[in-house]
């Protein structure tokens, strides 16, 4: 009983508080319901709009481009629902002074940072998400056997975790300027750039998408995965990219709070 | 008169503190456009350099304008107004003997030419990457300015009367989304309206959306006869009575509504 709970224990314990929480206010469902399909629609719009005047979109099919904003749709709804919520708790904090009761509780603070906040009405995205790649398999007819649907799975959690990564250091750098609200909005105008696949964006912004924000690893790697558009080894290089980012972001972190003074008093 | 001089000096000057943070803003703002400049573009090349009367270069200046037409679109959120009434922050305004609208317009108004400021260097940069083609004359200029800021008065006046809707209810949001949801795709935002299927066209020529956005874009890109310039100012001064109508309209009965709740 004594003994601090593990950090997987101490997730489950959050997001079961939270969910509960959540839960008595049943109203935000429909709303988060209507929005999530207003956003979906839209990006359906841009699809049928790009494919009346034209049948491929720098190589993509109208069904390939189905599963980038599949998965466009499943990791927002990933970042909505766990990452985004605690991001804003932590710049509150940093505004407030109030991180300083975080950082002297014994357990790692990167993860109580990580974990404090839930938003369940954002699975609904995940949910859409997973419908709207089912669609794009049927559309393009692939025919995905059991070791490319793991191939996928696994590509979505790296793509998770390197959104997560991306999101906390990009908070963690900006500690220093404390005005960060924008800097939520820029990060969000970042992520439509992965609505479509980074290969038909000039280099500067490809590079950008790859190396510096490893946006095109995260949703246009799987995507390929599921269509069938990619060989296998993208997946070690999705593995890869998001070991590294979860290593840069845990660095930063580090530094983050090292060079951390309360603001309060 | 005087307080809309003081009000909007009031606006500039508090941005003009901020000047990196409107850099980045805008460098946020650049995204958006770049994405669909760069769809379009791989569209318009693959069909030939031209898709339904744009070329590549006209597309590359409509979106390019399209970044300083969205600057002049920023007005007071309707989220903002769910914050004003839920915190009770509305009630230090409506002790003040001038009405929050003169407040909130200055104050947007003002923090534009700060935003302008900002915005050059951006244009500059997309201009070397893009090259645009621009088809002026000294009347879409003019037109331009003039569209420009008669865009920010419909787009102002239509955020500012939805705004009222938190008086009625605390689910705004749900109506916020239709609003942006629709904006986005009958304002010319999301891609011009030629190459939207002609029932949406259709629709937005009812609608004040266009007026914000595609307009005061194609003056200035020089796709409009003067006539078209003139009779689309004429448009923006229509919306602008109907919407401020609704507005005053709205506002009384909310302000009756109104109990505060805040402290």
């Amino acid at each position: 009983m004594s003994r601090p709970a593990g950090p997987i224990h101490l997730a489950r314990l959050h997001f079961k508080l939270g969910t509960l929480n959540e839960l008595q206010y049943r109203v935000n469902f429909w709303v988060q319901l209507l929005n999530s399909a207003l956003n979906l629609a839209t990006g359906l719009i841009a699809i049928a709009v790009v494919y009346n005047q034209t049948d491929s979109l720098g190589g993509w099919t109208s069904g390939q481009l189905l599963a980038v904003l599949g998965v466009h749709v499943l990791i927002g709804g990933f970042l909505k629902t766990f990452v985004v919520p605690n991001m804003w708790s932590l710049i509150r904090d940093v505004q407030e002074g109030t991180l300083d009761y975080t950082l002297t509780r014994p357990v790692d603070s990167q993860l109580i940072v990580s974990i404090r906040q839930i938003n369940i009405w954002s699975l609904i995205d995940v949910a859409l998400g997973v419908g709207v790649v089912a669609w794009a398999v049927t559309d393009i007819q692939a025919d995905p056997s059991a070791g490319d649907l793991i191939a996928f799975f696994v590509a979505l959690l790296c793509g998770a975790a390197i959104v997560y990564a991306i999101w906390l250091t990009a908070v963690t750098i900006a500690f220093k300027a404390v005005d960060i609200g924008d800097l939520m909005q820029i990060l969000n105008g970042v992520y439509e750039a992965g609505r479509w696949p980074v290969t038909i964006y000039p280099l500067w912004l490809r590079g950008s998408l790859t190396v510096v924000i490893p946006l095109a690893f995260a949703i246009t790697v799987p995507a390929e995965i599921i269509s069938e558009r990619i060989e296998g080894w993208w997946l070690i290089a999705a593995l890869g990219v998001a070991s590294a980012a979860l290593a840069v972001s845990r660095l930063i972190w580090k530094w983050g709070i090292r060079n951390y003074s309360g603001a309060s008093a | 008169m005087r307080y809309y001089r003081a009000g909007m000096r009031i606006g500039f000057q508090r941005e003009i503190q901020y000047r990196v943070r409107a850099f980045l803003m805008l460098f946020g703002f650049m995204i958006e456009p770049t994405i669909y400049l760069v769809v379009w573009t791989s569209v318009a090349d693959a069909q030939g350099g031209e898709i339904a009367g744009l070329t590549t270069g006209t597309l590359a200046a409509y979106y390019i304008v399209w970044t300083l037409v969205r600057v002049y679109n920023l007005a007071y959120a309707p989220d903002a107004w769910e914050w004003r009434i839920r915190e009770g922050r509305l009630n230090e305004f409506l002790s003040q003997p001038i009405h929050p609208f003169h407040r909130d317009f200055t104050f947007f108004a003002g923090a534009k030419f700060v935003w302008t400021l900002a915005w050059i260097p951006v244009a500059v940069f997309l201009t070397l990457i893009f090259d645009p083609v621009f088809d002026w004359a000294v009347i879409n200029v003019v037109g331009f300015v003039i569209a420009l800021w008669g865009g920010f008065i419909v787009r102002f006046l239509m955020l500012y009367a939805l705004g009222m809707i938190n008086f009625w209810t605390t689910r705004g949001s749900a109506i916020f989304g239709i609003f942006i949801a629709s904006e986005l795709v009958l304002s010319g935002r999301l891609v011009p309206l030629e190459l939207m299927p002609q029932w949406i066209s259709d629709i937005a020529a009812w609608l004040p959306f266009k007026w914000t956005f595609q307009f005061p874009i194609d003056t200035f890109i020089g796709r409009l006869s003067p006539q078209e310039i003139v009779s689309g100012i004429g448009f923006q001064a229509f919306w602008s009575i109907v919407l401020g109508l609704v507005f005053v309209l709205v506002w009384n009965r909310a302000i009756r509504r109104y109990g505060a709740v805040g402290n």
